[in-house]
């Protein structure tokens, strides 16, 4: 089977199929989730049983039914904060490679404030000013999430813009939005999209890391993070509970990751190895 | 010395898709010869030289043959008995110094690495040798040039530390890959002369690669001339450029020869003015590239710009369509003053300029397809219809020699030269007055080159577009431009009707310019330098 024209490897099959499932769940979770995600239905931490085939959770609480609810929120909130922060990213980048040089020195220089600020603490104390409501969360990490990405639709653009047939835009009199949609960014995109599912892993963990520390996702809306940090206390008492979230933590960025990592050695990809060297 | 140093026998080279590079070349080197290789791009030129090293680029295998150095066979050898080899017995010289050229270090540093590194000399024995090279080259204070950084040298001189390089652990057999190409003519014969000397002193075998007839005709024995990977003809230098056998051989020289001459209906047409540019003074940040230049074009005449690389002449056509702007001065352009910059100037004072670059590559946005490309002007400029656009777009196409159905192909699947039509097709699509075309055959094949100035003209004659025509080839000038400017640091040192600047008596530096552009007769060379030598006396 072929995706875009190209031959996934074995391990991108793995990425493929860890991803699809987890989409698969976090799309059909009422159907599929033998329990309600905020229904407590047994005691607090009861063991893997025909019933609950992961056990419940520190209230009761299937933890197979929050994994996949959780899936829906993790995953959702992770992937609308990455397509705003790279809209975001994308369109100052480009702005900044094809403007003036004030433009691209007071953008750039913006960016370079914002990124001296360690991310978390920059995440913690707007959060913490604002409060945790989903739509906070979601443009706060996608605004500090998307100088990154400025930095590399720029350093992408401006090797785009020097070219001849931008100059032949600009010398026919095409505005700027134009040359940046129909001249830079068709040229940027390979690039791009490989970076977007980097991203996509980073904001999906730094969702978890916040949720874990109590500012992401607030309950009773399942999500991988606050799952872990619910059931920690278990650990204590030798159960496993908190091991199913953080694994589905682990095995979505793992599996974005074999996928990335396909894309980015088709875009990478040699003409050929040398044979007599 | 009847035996050979190189010698390769069917030699075979294909790219990993199975494309048959190089096929099956035979070839015998002797001490102290010149065996010039010549063909268009793609002939497997470079592939040949790289391969008598033994050597395939990425993507390319060496599937057949014998390769062997003094009778032993290379191909045979173990990885690090050829890389023992490389640098020692044969040397690789390449087309761009600069690229070659590690620019951290010292160029003594770099020149002295590879006999030290096989164990030839020791660093004092290495250093020594490698001053008399430079003295022997004719670089400027020997002792002290390698102290120099890269980019501390002009690219004449660093082609000739390259050359020095080569020559270290000295090598048995040199390839030299268009080692004047990338120079202008003037440095190009300086570079030749040493590279001719210094083979002969050393009595060292050359590989000479290049695509130019005349530069081979100077430094070369015998002349193998190639063409997809095959050998089209192998002889003396002499009989391949005066009778050569064979019909491909015969239409490289005499395209070459149309060069030389001059044209006869280039005759000043001058008609009312479209361009004037008075008096104008462009600058980059602190750099002046253009010092009180004048120039003016008239309708449906052909104005050509010459000089070498950094004489300013591409910085005057970004001066004039408002790229570059100018300090003081008048462009005047059918009768109106134009704005100095770009975003000043209105839609139409845009259309009626057009510009044509010297690399189509990157002048033609891969990721569009022919249509849209020779499209867009049409509907930006002149509003019309979807059904109407692609009309035109058709119609555009014929007119520069592409089938119809080119349309719908992405830029990236043609041929350089086709993409140079689609580049013309765009400009003529906003119907311009005038073109500003800037090296437009440079990057190209000289027998691509040769239909694309054709169909240049034609184009003129049908359409009567005028054209400011900016090259350092002065064999273009002659064929096409009514009138001809030349320029020289900045500024604009002669000007006037094509045949009367082509004429005696010249301008000194219009002088040296045109004597340095080399001829199909193996003794030019020679004599071109006793002359100047005897003028500097």
């Amino acid at each position: 089977m072929r995706i875009f024209g190209y031959k996934p490897t074995a391990s991108a099959w793995i990425g493929i199929a860890i991803v699809g499932i987890f989409v698969f769940a976090a799309i059909f979770a009422p159907w599929i989730a033998p329990y309600g995600e905020a229904d407590s239905v047994s005691d607090t931490w009861s063991p893997a049983s025909a019933d609950f085939w992961l056990g419940t959770d520190n209230i009761g609480r299937d933890l197979l039914s929050r994994v996949i609810y959780g899936a829906r929120t993790t995953i959702g909130v992770a992937l609308v904060t990455t397509i705003l922060s790279f809209a975001l990213g994308t369109t100052m980048g480009l702005l900044a490679a094809v403007s003036s040089k004030a433009v691209d020195q007071a953008l750039s220089r913006i960016v370079d404030v914002m990124l001296s600020i360690p991310l978390l603490v920059f995440a913690l104390m707007i959060l913490s000013m604002f409060g945790s409501s989903l739509g906070t969360l979601v443009l706060t990490i996608a605004v500090l999430d998307s100088t990154r990405v400025f930095r590399l639709a720029r350093s992408v653009a401006i090797n785009i813009v020097v070219l001849d047939y931008v100059e032949v835009a600009r010398l026919r009199g095409e505005r700027l939005p134009w040359i940046i949609r129909r001249e830079i960014l068709p040229n940027a995109m390979p690039p791009m999209i490989s970076e977007f599912g980097l991203r996509f892993c980073f904001n999906f963990l730094f969702v978890a890391g916040l949720s874990f520390l109590g500012l992401g996702i607030q309950p009773p809306l399942a999500d991988w993070g606050g799952m872990v940090r619910d059931n920690a206390r278990a650990i204590g008492f030798g159960l496993p509970a908190p091991i199913w979230p953080a694994l589905a933590i682990a095995l979505m960025t793992i599996g974005v990751n074999l996928i990335v990592d396909w894309i980015l050695s088709i875009n990478a990809r040699p003409s050929g190895a040398s044979a007599e060297m | 010395m009847a035996e050979a140093v190189l010698k390769l026998t069917d030699l075979r080279i294909e790219s990993i898709h199975g494309v048959v590079l190089v096929d099956n070349i035979s070839l015998e080197l002797k001490r102290g010869e010149v065996l010039g290789l010549i063909g268009e791009s793609g002939a497997g030129k470079s592939t040949i030289g790289l391969g008598s090293m033994v050597y395939a680029r990425a993507g390319c295998r060496i599937t057949g043959g014998k390769v062997e150095i003094d009778g032993e066979s290379v191909r045979d050898l173990s990885a690090d008995g050829r890389r023992d080899l490389r640098g020692k017995r044969i040397a690789y010289i390449a087309q761009s110094a600069a690229a070659s050229f590690n620019p951290a270090y010292r160029i003594i540093d770099q020149v002295c690495e590879m006999p030290v590194k096989h164990g030839l000399m020791s660093k004092a024995e290495a250093r020594a040798w490698a001053v008399e090279l430079f003295k022997a080259l004719d670089l400027p204070d020997p002792e002290k040039f390698g102290n120099r950084y890269p980019h501390q040298a002009s690219g004449g001189q660093l082609q000739r530390a390259m050359t020095a390089m080569a020559m270290s652990c000295r090598p048995d057999i040199l390839v030299f890959d268009e080692p004047t190409t990338a120079l202008d003519v003037t440095t190009q014969i300086e570079v030749l002369a040493l590279i001719k000397k210094l083979i002969h002193n050393y009595n060292t075998a050359a590989l000479y690669i290049t695509h130019d007839l005349a530069v081979v005709a100077q430094v070369a024995d015998r002349i193998m001339v190639l063409r997809h990977g095959k050998m089209v003809e192998l002889g003396d230098t002499k009989q391949i450029l005066l009778a050569p056998k064979t019909d491909y051989a015969r239409a490289l020289v005499s395209e070459r020869k149309a060069a030389d001459k001059l044209s006869v209906e280039a005759e000043a047409a001058h008609g009312e003015p479209l361009l004037n540019v008075q008096n104008v003074i462009g600058q980059y940040e602190h750099f002046i590239a253009v010092k009180n230049v004048s120039i003016s074009v008239a309708k449906g005449e052909t104005v050509a710009v010459v000089g070498e690389s950094g004489s300013g002449k591409s910085s005057l056509a970004r001066l004039i369509v408002g790229l570059l702007p100018r300090r003081s001065g008048s462009v005047r352009f059918g009768g109106k003053e134009l704005p100095p910059a770009l975003k000043q100037r209105s839609k139409d004072e845009l259309r009626r300029i057009q510009f044509i670059y010297q690399q189509p590559d990157i002048a033609l946005n891969p990721r569009q397809t022919i249509g849209e490309v020779i499209g867009r002007p049409i509907a930006f400029y002149f509003n019309h219809p979807a059904a109407e656009v692609k009309q035109r777009v058709a119609q555009l196409l014929t007119q520069v020699g592409l089938p119809e159905d080119y349309a719908k192909r992405l830029t990236t699947a043609l041929s350089g030269g086709q993409k140079q039509r689609v580049c013309i097709a765009r400009a003529l699509a906003a119907e311009p007055d005038l073109i500003i075309c800037d090296e437009p055959t440079s990057a190209l094949d000289q027998l691509v080159a040769e239909d694309i100035l054709k169909l240049v003209k034609k184009l003129q004659d049908e359409l009567g577009v005028a054209y400011l025509f900016i090259t350092h080839d002065l064999g273009i000038v002659r064929r096409i431009a009514h009138r001809t400017a030349v320029m020289l640091r900045g500024e604009m040192v002669d000007q006037g009707p094509t045949p009367k600047i082509f004429s005696p008596p010249f301008h000194p530096y219009t002088e040296r310019l045109l004597s340095s552009v080399p001829e199909m007769r193996t003794e030019w060379l020679d004599e071109i330098l006793t002359q100047r030598a005897r003028k500097a006396v």
